[in-house]
């Protein structure tokens, strides 16, 4: 046990703390904040991906589930935000638990399948219920608040996404380290392998598909609140294979590795002008050539290089 | 029972297609293991660049041989460019590569072909026929003839001919078959073509049907990847009794209960499928190697 903080953990907090001085203008920090709010979902997508080696193309369901959650109770019936949220989180992770128990008995390519399945069906119940979930068009979502306070600028909603994101980070660095994350790990490597070690395989992939739900919702919520809008894209395929093109290629089982999957997948779209269209060829195209190329992913790899570089050093 | 025999026609239809994709799926995943998440979208390809290219007025047998091979070249690029320099990689890192390309052949044909459905004109006109109470159109017959031609074909092909026997070879033990002189590479080179001309196939005859736009294979794919599960991964036979029951139960589904939920029968299919016989129909037993 390293303890609760790590010097990466600061490192990262310095970086959240002084970027928003080097944004000149609120266009910047929005993009932060939407960067930021994926991060989560990333980072908890990983937990399964990365640490369990269970690959799901159907997470958006549950950013949907937890955004419309939030978006649901708060304007159909009057709900405080904040209560919504923490419902809409609960429930997410209820709904995952109750369809782990049976989804996580499929192992590889099948799981893919039924979780890509879930989206699929998602996204069908988000359309077709139009009376709860406006449909296609979507419903509108008040703004975040309690006890009178609403978070209105794009500065308090940095302050927000990057507390929570912290948050996220330094609960996936302790899991990787504890030995709950070491019987993940080990489930990834061989799951015949950690049965024999006494690993309660099927309890530990449950837990983690749990939190990985838990952690979209709450982003999902978050995001909704902050667009002030849901709409049933949040539970497309696209945006599936979006967020697993994150952990992908940042790098499968690396916590920072998430967020950094997330800023490029946020920020590129931004730097080229809105992908209008190019945007599933782009996902594609990285998904393959980072398997093909960095099968580690981007952190991981760099790593490796740089540990490799500072042995180089020693040696001379 | 009009209205059974009706849904049972439509059914069977869309099952005979589900059946072509199922069959594909088989095919690549006894040479290599892979579980191609691109096959559906080889549907969509034939279907999609056989309506591009009659729109260049150029006459249908020669429209739908050419969506056939552009398709067969895009199989065979699949494995050449994106599954082989993979290497002895595993199968977490397989099944992300061939998502990927999936997406990314989604993502060129809707910049290149545009995001629009496209149709196919049937075959031999839209005259439905009266048969046991239930119209059916002369499309259905095709898809029908087709997809049994096809399976038929496959049949033949790996029982009598060598190429067939040497992919057969592969599949049991790639390294036995190497010792004895098999090309493992150019087998499994020729099962990511085989199963793009299947899905090609059927995915020109399927068009007047279902129509087609960029993103017909995601729900093509999951349903073929059912109908094999059902069968019991990697039987021919068993794509295809899968596919016709997956397209049978699903039509029963929109008739009977809800149109709008018939594509979550599939879903919930596979699951109870995997939990009650994971082996499925008429699958091999298999042990988990460490």
């Amino acid at each position: 046990m390293k303890g609760l903080v790590r010097p990466s953990q600061l490192v990262a907090l310095a970086i959240l703390l002084l970027l928003p001085f080097a944004m000149r203008n609120n266009f910047m920090m929005d993009v932060a904040v939407r960067v930021l709010l994926a991060a989560v979902a990333a980072v908890g997508l990983n937990l399964l991906m990365g640490f369990a080696g269970q690959v799901s193309i159907g997470h958006a369901a549950f950013i949907a589930l937890g955004a419309y959650g939030s978006g649901i109770a708060t304007s159909r019936f009057g709900w405080p935000p904040v209560l919504a949220l923490v419902a809409a989180a609960a429930g997410a992770s209820v709904v995952a638990w109750l369809i782990a128990k049976p989804i996580l008995r499929l192992k590889g390519h099948s799981l893919t399948m039924a979780t890509l399945g879930l989206g699929v069906i998602a996204n069908i119940v988000l359309i077709n219920e139009v009376a709860w979930t406006g449909g296609p068009d979507g419903m509108p979502v008040p703004p975040l608040q309690a006890g009178g306070l609403a978070l209105t600028s794009v500065g308090q909603w940095y302050a927000l996404a990057a507390a929570v994101l912290v948050l996220a980070i330094a609960g996936s660095l302790n899991l990787y380290d504890s030995p709950a994350g070491r019987a993940l790990r080990g489930l990834n490597g061989s799951e015949v392998a950690a049965r024999v070690m006494g690993v309660d395989v099927a309890s530990f992939k449950v837990r983690a598909f749990v939190l990985s739900a838990f952690l979209a919702a709450v982003s999902g919520s978050l995001t909704a609140h902050y667009l002030s809008f849901v709409s049933p894209s949040m539970a497309s395929f696209t945006h599936s294979v979006e967020l697993a093109t994150m952990v992908v290629l940042g790098g499968m089982a690396s916590t920072y590795g998430a967020v950094l999957g997330a800023v490029v997948l946020t920020v590129l779209p931004q730097l080229l002008g809105g992908l209008q269209g190019y945007e599933m060829m782009l996902f594609g195209l990285i998904l393959m050539l980072t398997m093909i190329f960095l099968p580690k992913g981007l952190v991981p790899s760099l790593e490796d290089r740089l540990r490799r570089g500072v042995r180089g050093a020693d040696d001379a | 029972m009009a209205d059974f025999m009706q849904f049972l026609f439509a059914g069977l239809t869309t099952g005979a297609i589900y059946a072509l994709a199922a069959l594909g799926f088989a095919i690549i995943y006894n040479g290599s293991g892979v579980i191609n998440f691109a096959q559906g979208d080889f549907l969509m390809l034939g279907g999609m660049t056989c309506s591009a290219i009659l729109g260049m007025h150029v006459p249908f047998a020669l429209a739908a041989a050419l969506a056939v091979a552009i398709t067969v070249v895009i199989g065979l690029l699949l494995y050449w460019l994106a599954v082989k320099p993979a290497g002895e990689t595993s199968v977490v890192s397989l099944i992300i590569i061939t998502i990927g390309a999936s997406i990314f052949i989604q993502g060129v044909v809707q910049i290149v072909l545009g995001k629009n459905q496209h149709t196919l004109p049937s075959f031999s006109g839209d005259t439905a026929l009266h048969i046991l109470g239930a119209y059916v159109l002369p499309q259905s017959f095709w898809v029908l003839g087709v997809a049994s031609l096809l399976v038929v074909a496959c049949a033949v092909f790996f029982r009598f001919t060598l190429i067939g026997k040497a992919m057969l070879a592969v599949a049991a033990n790639r390294l036995a078959a190497q010792a004895v002189g098999i090309p493992a590479k150019l087998v499994l080179l020729l099962a990511f073509g085989l199963s793009a001309l299947l899905g090609a196939v059927a995915g020109v005859v399927a068009a007047p049907i279902t129509t087609t736009s960029y993103d017909l294979g995601l729900m093509l794919g999951m349903k073929g990847f059912v109908a094999a599960t059902l069968g019991g991964l990697g039987s021919g036979l068993g794509a295809v009794v899968g596919g016709l029951l997956v397209g049978v139960l699903e039509a029963m589904m929109a008739g009977y209960v809800s149109s709008a939920y018939k594509d979550a029968v599939p879903f919930v299919m596979i699951i109870v499928i995997l939990l009650v016989m994971p082996r499925g129909l008429f699958g091999a037993k298999s042990a988990e190697r460490v």
